[in-house]
């Protein structure tokens, strides 16, 4: 692989000269400040970044980025993002999306875009609710959550993102939290890096319509005993004091004491993001509280073919041979007669 | 081989091939034209099937049909009334019949006029008397009895041996018009070259029914028509859908563009993205979307990124694309949208043609929504027209919808191929790298074209989106800059009229009676105007391929006439149309909407009504 250039890009050179009209408090910032740092990092010259986003919060984002942008509308932004790499294979793409408008509205775009792995980057703010319409419930939203349109509570049951993304034959899931901007930027530098739809769910707060919703995982005090940071190789441990651990316990994932009942590093499950079998991803993917500690870091990553390449090597396998090169050549195939 | 016959010639002669969706009708129906067509006929194609892949067997529901139209002269429809009628079954006459001109031929299959089949088909006893067509040339070949005795030494199962009848039956329509079998037996050895027994089967077969026909005389006198006197090139057959999908890949060539399509399977827009798909030895990159919408979101996609982009569908699913074209307004990128309309509205009759979607193709959006609407006129012109709506698409940054129908779509027709250096340049407005900062929304002051900064391009980067913004490209709510977007977007629109053909007159330019038209009806509504004319009466054609805008002489050219009537295959939707864009004059109304394209007779009448009326 060819040496990554230093373009010595400082996150300042990402930002527009747009005023960032989020809500103050909104974990987007932060999700904002990750990403540009995360480019700073990744050897691409900026003429290369593409931004496209749906409709929503979040979906604002590329107007805040002095890169190539689309605010596109809502739940296409999987196709549109999809057009823009199968046109230009040499783009970094990257697709700013929400829970409403990756899991609603542009579901079956989102599933498909997974599905094709064609190589975009897409980081899902999960937020558990409809922000920009004022605080309706949406698929991620737990069941029986009183929302505007729900008052006496939702009956559905909500997606889980990693869930899907597995259903989906994703090939690259990982989990953050808008404020741990360090976490973050390291997630979207490995999801650049990765070749194929990477999908990054943040965990991310709206201040006004659901303030707090994540807190029970994501607060100050909780957060190192509720949540798990995963690394590719690393035992599976976690806890403010580095005590706790998780081991297969059967068919099921079991959280253990480390120095009780003799469990030692040794008895912990390694993590693997590489194992294409996705079966204790999914269940790592699915880990909620109080039972398991929530899940964050490279949860799968998984190398495959992507759509794009697979489709530029068809391209050119067939040009090799083709006997048609040209407009001239295809007018003039197959049956044609002359009239002197 | 010989012929014993008389032979007569003829200026041109329909022949309407029917019978089971599964008797192989089109394709029997494609290789009699691909042999008139190398023999130097003119001639018109018109495909008629149903829906379903399978419909029962044996009902009029069914039933497939092929027309064909060839002649010695110009053909401009595949013609009203067949003079030759196949039909593999009774359900085939059922549906047929009326179909037939008076005196007609019909060449049925008797072996299937089984009690059962003519039951099926909702006759009480025989089709023949039922609809009176005793003093018809009524042949009743024992078709599958005889494809049985020809192939019983080839070990074929009774499957295979009963599916070479349909070539038995063209066996004998060849024999009725003199033509050689040449073609057809290299078709067999092309297709079936791994499989060399099939291919003699079929040839077995193809001359066992020219010999039959022959041996009973099946025609006296044989019908010849002779080549048409056509201009001189290279010609080839060609369908309105492959014809479409080429244009665009001329015009990519042409720009110097790749090819991107993003589209959904629908019926009878699919051959458009079979055709591209097909082609990845030019280069094509052809995406099948998830959806309607992802078709043209990901053809939006690639349009930011520096492609030409199209996608293709009809009626159901423009309406399910027009969100997204009002995207491509908003960010002011070039795309093409090819509706090949179908009967509506909803699922409507899918495999029918008709011309209802103009409103939905004009209108259909939210907010003041303009794009440029161009309109397919013949199977082979779509090449051209597709070109056109590429074009300016590109040149004038802005989605263009290029209508086209079922009728055109799978219809065909010959060709002369044009030179690709004679086709115009294209030449898209790409931003200069060196324009920075660059201004995603600054306006060529002639033209209000905005230039097009590809992303890769060092210092261009800039951000687009469906929001309303200023001229930098930020999202502005000021009430001012909105109603001067809207206005620019809508004069940038009408600008394009300075770069479109004026609207010719065919036949005099001024007369008692202009008939107007749009779109596929081209060919009808010519063969009936040059009729009339020859019958005396003042009336002439004007055909638009240019609905918005609208060509610049309109009026000029409707001011000639003492009667207007425009016809069309809707309600009177183009009428409409005119009556809002050019009110002074009086606009008189023909209109059809059964699926079925108009018939010649049927137009000369109503245009002869209105000509006497007072």
């Amino acid at each position: 692989m060819a040496e990554l250039k230093t373009y010595n890009y400082t996150p300042r050179d990402f930002k527009s000269d747009q005023e960032v009209r989020w809500c103050p408090g909104c974990g987007d910032h932060a999700v904002l400040n990750a990403v540009q740092k995360a480019l700073t990092e990744l050897g691409i010259p900026k003429e290369k970044f593409v931004f496209v986003s749906g409709i929503g919060c979040s979906s604002r984002f590329p107007y805040y980025m002095d890169t190539y942008g689309f605010h596109g509308i809502h739940g296409r932004a999987s196709a549109i993002a999809t057009g823009v790499k199968t046109a230009n294979p040499e783009l970094s793409v990257w697709q700013i999306t929400g829970d409403g408008d990756a899991l609603a509205i542009g579901g079956n775009h989102f599933i498909h875009v997974v599905r094709r792995n064609v190589d975009i980057n897409i980081i899902l703010f999960n937020n558990e609710i409809y922000g920009l319409t004022k605080g309706q419930y949406s698929p991620t939203s737990e069941k029986g959550l009183v929302t505007k349109t729900s008052p006496f509570g939702t009956v559905e049951e909500p997606f889980s993102v990693g869930e899907l993304v597995i259903g989906a034959k994703g090939k690259f899931f990982a989990r953050t939290l808008d404020s741990n901007v360090a976490l973050s930027t390291q997630i979207y530098i490995e999801a650049a890096k990765h070749k194929g739809a990477s999908v990054v769910e943040v965990l991310q707060n709206c201040v006004i319509f659901n303030d707090g919703i994540h807190d029970v995982v994501a607060g100050r005090e909780v957060r190192e005993d509720r949540t798990i940071v995963l690394k590719h190789g690393e035992p599976m441990i976690f806890g403010k004091n580095n005590d706790k651990g998780l081991v297969l316990d059967g068919l099921k994932l079991k959280v253990v004491s480390l120095g009780e009942n003799g469990i030692t590093e040794k008895n912990l499950i390694v993590h693997d993001a590489m194992e294409p079998n996705p079966g204790i991803q999914y269940m790592l993917a699915n880990m909620r509280y109080p039972e398991y500690p929530m899940a964050l870091g490279v949860i799968r990553s998984v190398p495959g073919h992507t759509y794009e390449n697979d489709l530029v090597e068809q391209i050119n396998h067939i040009q090799k041979d083709a006997k048609i090169n040209s407009v001239t050549d295809l007018l003039a195939s197959g049956s044609t007669w002359k009239v002197e | 081989m010989a012929k014993n016959s008389e032979v007569i010639k003829r200026e041109e002669v329909v022949i309407r091939f029917s019978g089971d969706s599964g008797d192989g009708m089109q394709l029997t129906g494609t290789l009699f034209s691909d042999t008139a067509a190398l023999y130097g006929n003119d001639l018109s194609t018109f495909p008629d099937y149903p829906a379903e892949i399978r419909a029962p067997q044996g009902t009029v529901g069914g039933v497939s049909g092929f027309q064909v139209h060839l002649g010695h002269s110009e053909i401009n429809t595949p013609g009203d009334y067949a003079d030759v009628l196949v039909a593999m079954n009774p359900a085939a006459i059922k549906a047929n019949a009326m179909w037939v001109r008076p005196g007609g031929t019909i060449i049925f299959d008797k072996d299937n006029f089984t009690d059962k089949n003519i039951e099926k088909a909702g006759y009480l006893n025989d089709p023949v008397k039922e609809e009176k067509i005793e003093n018809y040339n009524i042949i009743a070949a024992p078709i599958s009895s005889m494809v049985k005795e020809a192939l019983k030494d080839f070990g074929l199962d009774p499957k295979s041996v009963l599916r070479t009848k349909n070539m038995f039956a063209l066996g004998m329509v060849y024999w009725l018009f003199d033509r050689k079998l040449k073609y057809t037996e290299q078709y067999f050895e092309k297709k079936f070259s791994k499989k060399p027994e099939m291919a003699e089967a079929n040839k077995v077969a193809l001359r066992a029914g020219y010999y039959y026909a022959e041996t009973i005389e099946a025609l006296n006198p044989v019908i010849k028509i002779e080549p048409a006197e056509i201009a001189q090139g290279t010609y080839r057959n060609i369908s309105g859908n492959a014809a479409t999908a080429w244009g665009f890949i001329a015009a990519a060539e042409k720009a110097g563009l790749k090819l991107f399509v993003g589209s959904y399977p629908i019926t009878p827009a699919t051959g458009i993205l079979e055709e591209l798909a097909a082609r990845k030895d030019l280069g094509v990159k052809s995406f099948q979307a998830e959806d309607e919408i992802a078709g043209i979101c990901t053809a939006l996609g690639a349009s930011f990124a520096g492609n030409l982009a199209v996608t293709s569908t009809s009626g159901p699913g423009l309406a399910l694309k027009s969100e997204a074209i009002g995207l491509a307004v908003m960010a002011e990128l070039p795309v093409v949208v090819v509706n090949v309309q179908r009967g509506g509205p909803s699922t409507g009759l899918p495999t029918k043609t008709e011309q209802a979607d103009l409103m939905q193709a004009l209108f259909g959006r939210n907010g003041e929504c303009p794009v440029v609407v161009i309109a397919a006129s013949t199977p082979s012109d779509c090449f051209r027209y597709a070109y056109e709506a590429a074009k300016i698409a590109l040149e004038h940054m802005t989605p263009v919808l290029l209508l086209t129908d079922g009728y055109l779509a799978n219809g065909s027709e010959p060709w002369k191929i044009p030179l690709v250096s004679e086709l115009p340049g294209i030449r898209p407005p790409f931003a200069d790298s060196k324009d920075v900062p660059f201004l995603p929304y600054k306006r060529d002051c002639e033209t209000l074209v905005r230039s097009w900064a590809i992303p890769g391009t060092p210092g261009l980067e800039h951000r687009i989106g469906g929001l309303e913004k200023t001229l930098k490209g930020t999202v502005s709510y000021i009430p001012e800059n909105h109603e001067m977007m809207v206005k620019f977007r809508a004069d940038k629109v009408a600008k394009v009229a300075g770069s479109i053909p004026d609207l010719d007159v065919y036949g005099e330019d001024s007369g008692d009676l202009l008939v107007l038209g749009w779109g596929g009806t081209k060919g009808y509504l010519l063969t009936a105007v040059r009729e009339l004319q020859s019958e005396g009466y003042k009336a002439s054609l004007a055909h638009f391929n240019y609905i918005n805008p609208l060509p610049v002489n309109m009026c000029d050219v409707f001011r000639k006439f003492k009667k207007i009537v425009v016809a069309e295959l809707n309600m009177g939707q183009f009428a409409d149309y005119l009556r809002m864009k050019c009110q002074e004059f009086r606009y008189e109304q023909i209109n059809k909407v059964q699926g079925i394209p108009f018939t010649i007779k049927e137009l000369k009448d109503k245009c002869i009504k209105i000509l006497e009326e007072k």
